[in-house]
C-alpha cells in the first residue's frame, strides 16, 4: 500500500509553486484554523466536564427547589443535607420533612466501605499473582508457554456474560453468594489483561542485570522479588490503579453475586437506591449525592495519577 | 519460598552441563509453573471451565431455582430462532451499535487529530478521558437526571433555544439513540486517546514534506493520517464494536424509569445483553440464557473476523 503515500517523490516544481502561499499565510498572522480548532477543543472539554458539575450542583441543592424546576447554575437552596441522608446521618423526621424518603433506607457509608474492601482485595490479588505469571511468560522457558499465553489472550475476548452464568452457579454451589469471597473470587487470581499488560513491561526490561544475578547464584524468586519488582514500580502502580478503578466500576457480577446490604458495593447500592425511589417524585438531590460519593474517589485518584494513566491508555491500545 | 529458591539454583547447574532430558523435567519448568500456578487456577476455574460449562448448559433446560436441568439437545437453539424477543433484542442491539460506533469513531478521530495538532497537555487528555473512568451506573443515573423530560437541564436548554421538549429515555423511538449518545459521551475521549497513540507513531517528516508541497490540513488528513492510521483504527474498531455489543449497565439502570422494567419503554431498549441477563436471573432460564450467550459469542467472532478481513488490520503501511 505504499502507493497511497509518496511524499518524497513529488516533483520539485510543486514545492516552488506553493512556497509563496505559505509565506503570505504566515504574514497575515491570525491563524483562523487554529482558533476554530481551539474553540472546538474547548467545547469538547466543556461537554466532558459539565455533567460532573451538574451532578455536584444537584447533590448540594435542596430537593424542594429542584422539584419546582429550578435550573440555576448555583445549587438552589444550597445544603449538605443530601450527603448527610445518603451517609445515614439524617433522622427519619428530617428526611420526611425534606420530602426525600425512599421505601428502604440505603446507607452509602456501608456501601463505600464494601467497595473499598472489594477493590483492595481484587487489586492486591491481581497485582501479585499476575506479575508472577507475567514474569514466567516474559522470562522463563517452559514447554507450552506460548500456547498457554495465547489461551489467556483468548479469554480476554470472552464476553463477561458468557462466564457470568456458570460462575454464578459455581459460587452459589460453594455457598459464597452474598459474601466478600464470592464477589472477589472471579477477579482475584487473574485477569488476562493484567498478565498481558505486565508481560509487555517485563519483556522490555534489560536482561543484563538479571543475568549477572543468575551468575551470582540468585534464585528466580529472588530475582523476581529483588530486581524485577523494584524496577517495575511504575507499571505496577499503573496496573494497580487501573484494576482498582475497573473493580470500582464493576456492576453486573456483584449485582448477581452480592446484592445484600452488608457486602454490596456502591454501584449495586445505587441501583438499590433507584429501586427504592418513588416513581412519581424521585428525590433527585440525594440520588445525585449518592452518585457523587461513588464518583468522588475515582476522580481524586485520577487527579493524582492522570499522567501515568493517560500514558497507559495509549500503551494498552496499541499493543 | 525456600523450595523455589532451591529449584532456581539447580536450574543453573543443569544448564551448564547439558543433559538430554525432556523439557518437562527441567527445573526451570517447575519454577515457571510455580510462578504461573495462582493465575492458572484463576484461569481454569473462572474462565476456561465456565466457558465449557456455558456451552454445556446451553444444551440443557437448567433452572436457576431448581438447580438442575436435563439434556435437551438443540431445543434451546430452536426456540431461539422462534423467539420474537430474541430477534427484537438483536435488532435493537444492531441499531445501538451502528449509531454508537458510527458517531463515536468520527468524533474520536476528530478529537485525536485536534489533540495531535494542538496540544500534548495531560490536563486536556485527562479531562477528555475522565467520563470513561466513572462507573456506568453513576453516569446512567446522572444522565437520567439531566435528560428527565420535566426537570432535566437538557430539555430546559432545548426549549430555551426554541426546540420542543424531547422524551429521550422515555420515548420508544429515542431511547436507543439516547443510550448511544450517553455512551458516545463516555467513550469518545478514551477512543481518541487510543487513536492518538497511533497518530504519534506517524513520522513527522511526512507532514513536513506535504506542507512543503502546499497540502492543506484536510488533504494531509486524507492522504497521510488516514491511510497510515489504518491498522490502529482497525484494531480500535474491533475492540469498540465488540464492546458496544455488550452494552448492559447503562440500559439496566437508565431505562424503564423508576419502578419500570429495564429494557423499556416496551421492548424498545431490550438489547441482547440485557435479554440474556433477564432470561437467566429473572425468568431463571439459565439453559436458554446460556444458549443466547453462545449466539452472542458466535456473532462477535463473526463481526471481528469480517472486520479484520475488510480492514486488513495485520498489514501496516509504515514499513
Amino acid at each position: 500500500m505504499s502507493s497511497t503515500i509518496s511524499p518524497t517523490d513529488t516533483p520539485p516544481t510543486g514545492v516552488a509553486a506553493t512556497r509563496p502561499a505559505e509565506r503570505t499565510r504566515a504574514k497575515n498572522g491570525i491563524a483562523w484554523g487554529r482558533i476554530a480548532a481551539w474553540a472546538a477543543m474547548i467545547l469538547l472539554l466543556f461537554v466532558s466536564l459539565f455533567p460532573f458539575f451538574w451532578m455536584l450542583r444537584t447533590a448540594l441543592a435542596s430537593n424542594a427547589d429542584l422539584v419546582k424546576g429550578s435550573q440555576s447554575l448555583a445549587p438552589p437552596g444550597a445544603t449538605t443535607f443530601n450527603l448527610k441522608q445518603v451517609l445515614g446521618l439524617a433522622s427519619e423526621a428530617e428526611i420526611a420533612k425534606a420530602g426525600t424518603a425512599t421505601s428502604t433506607e440505603i446507607n452509602f457509608f456501608v456501601a463505600l466501605r464494601n467497595s473499598v474492601i472489594i477493590c483492595t482485595l481484587i487489586t492486591l490479588g491481581q497485582v501479585v499473582f499476575c506479575s508472577m505469571a507475567a514474569y514466567a511468560f516474559a522470562r522463563l522457558r517452559f514447554p507450552g508457554r506460548d500456547k498457554i499465553f495465547f489461551l489467556y489472550l483468548t479469554a480476554m475476548m470472552i464476553p463477561p456474560i458468557f462466564t457470568l452464568i456458570p460462575n454464578f452457579v459455581l459460587i452459589k454451589n460453594l455457598g459464597w453468594l452474598n459474601t466478600f469471597p464470592g464477589i472477589v473470587a472471579p477477579f482475584f487470581l487473574m485477569t488476562p489483561f493484567a498478565v498481558f499488560f505486565l508481560r509487555q513491561f517485563f519483556l522490555g526490561i534489560s536482561r543484563e542485570v538479571e543475568e549477572a544475578a543468575v551468575l551470582d547464584g540468585a534464585s528466580r524468586w529472588k530475582i523476581f522479588r529483588q530486581i524485577i519488582i523494584p524496577m517495575s514500580a511504575a507499571p505496577l502502580t499503573t496496573l494497580a490503579v487501573l484494576t482498582y478503578i475497573t473493580a470500582w466500576n464493576e456492576y453486573m457480577w456483584p449485582l448477581v453475586a452480592g446484592d445484600s446490604e452488608n457486602v454490596r458495593p456502591l454501584t449495586v447500592a445505587l441501583n438499590a437506591f433507584k429501586s427504592a425511589t418513588p416513581a412519581l417524585a424521585p428525590p433527585w438531590a440525594p440520588l445525585m449525592a449518592g452518585t457523587f460519593l461513588a464518583a468522588l474517589p475515582i476522580i481524586v485518584l485520577f487527579v493524582f495519577m492522570a499522567r501515568r494513566m493517560v500514558d497507559a491508555i495509549g500503551f494498552s491500545g496499541i499493543k | 519460598m525456600a523450595t523455589t529458591a532451591g529449584v532456581g539454583r539447580k536450574a543453573l547447574s543443569r544448564r551448564e552441563a547439558p543433559k538430554r532430558r525432556s523439557a518437562w523435567l527441567r527445573p526451570e519448568t517447575r519454577t515457571a509453573w510455580l510462578f504461573l500456578l495462582p493465575s492458572f487456577i484463576g484461569f481454569m476455574v473462572f474462565y476456561a471451565i465456565p466457558a465449557v460449562r456455558g456451552i454445556y448448559l446451553s444444551f440443557t433446560d437448567w433452572d436457576l431455582l431448581k438447580q438442575s436441568g436435563a439434556w435437551v439437545g438443540i431445543d434451546n437453539y430452536k426456540a431461539m430462532f422462534q423467539d420474537a424477543l430474541f430477534w427484537n433484542a438483536l435488532g435493537q442491539t444492531f441499531k445501538y451499535v451502528v449509531i454508537n460506533i458510527g458517531i463515536q469513531t468520527v468524533l474520536a478521530l476528530a478529537i485525536a487529530v485536534l489533540m495531535h495538532r494542538l496540544t500534548r497537555s495531560v490536563v486536556v487528555r485527562g479531562i477528555l478521558v475522565l467520563p470513561w473512568l466513572i462507573p456506568n451506573v453513576v453516569l446512567a443515573l446522572l444522565w437520567m437526571w439531566m435528560l428527565d423530560p420535566n426537570l432535566g437541564v437538557v430539555n430546559h436548554w432545548l426549549t430555551a433555544v426554541g426546540f420542543s421538549e424531547q422524551g429521550f429515555l422515555g420515548s420508544e423511538s429515542q431511547v436507543i439513540p439516547t443510550l448511544a449518545g450517553i455512551n458516545i459521551w463516555r467513550h469518545m475521549g478514551y477512543t481518541a486517546l487510543l487513536l492518538f497513540a497511533g497518530l504519534v507513531m506517524i513520522p513527522q517528516t511526512y507532514y513536513e514534506a506535504a506542507a512543503l508541497d502546499g497540502a492543506g490540513e484536510w488533504r494531509m488528513f486524507r492522504t497521510i493520517t488516514l491511510p497510515l492510521l489504518r491498522p490502529v483504527l482497525a484494531l480500535v474498531l474491533v475492540v469498540t464494536i465488540v464492546g458496544s455489543f455488550q452494552i448492559f449497565d447503562t440500559v439496566q439502570i437508565a431505562t424503564g424509569g423508576f419502578g419500570g422494567q429495564p429494557g423499556g419503554p416496551g421492548n424498545a431498549s431490550r438489547v441482547l445483553y440485557l435479554y440474556i441477563f433477564q432470561q437467566a436471573f429473572e425468568f431463571n432460564a439459565l439453559g436458554y440464557a446460556a444458549a443466547l450467550s453462545v449466539a452472542l459469542i458466535v456473532l462477535l467472532l463473526a463481526v471481528a473476523a469480517i472486520q479484520l478481513r475488510l480492514l486488513r488490520a495485520g498489514e501496516s503501511d509504515l514499513a
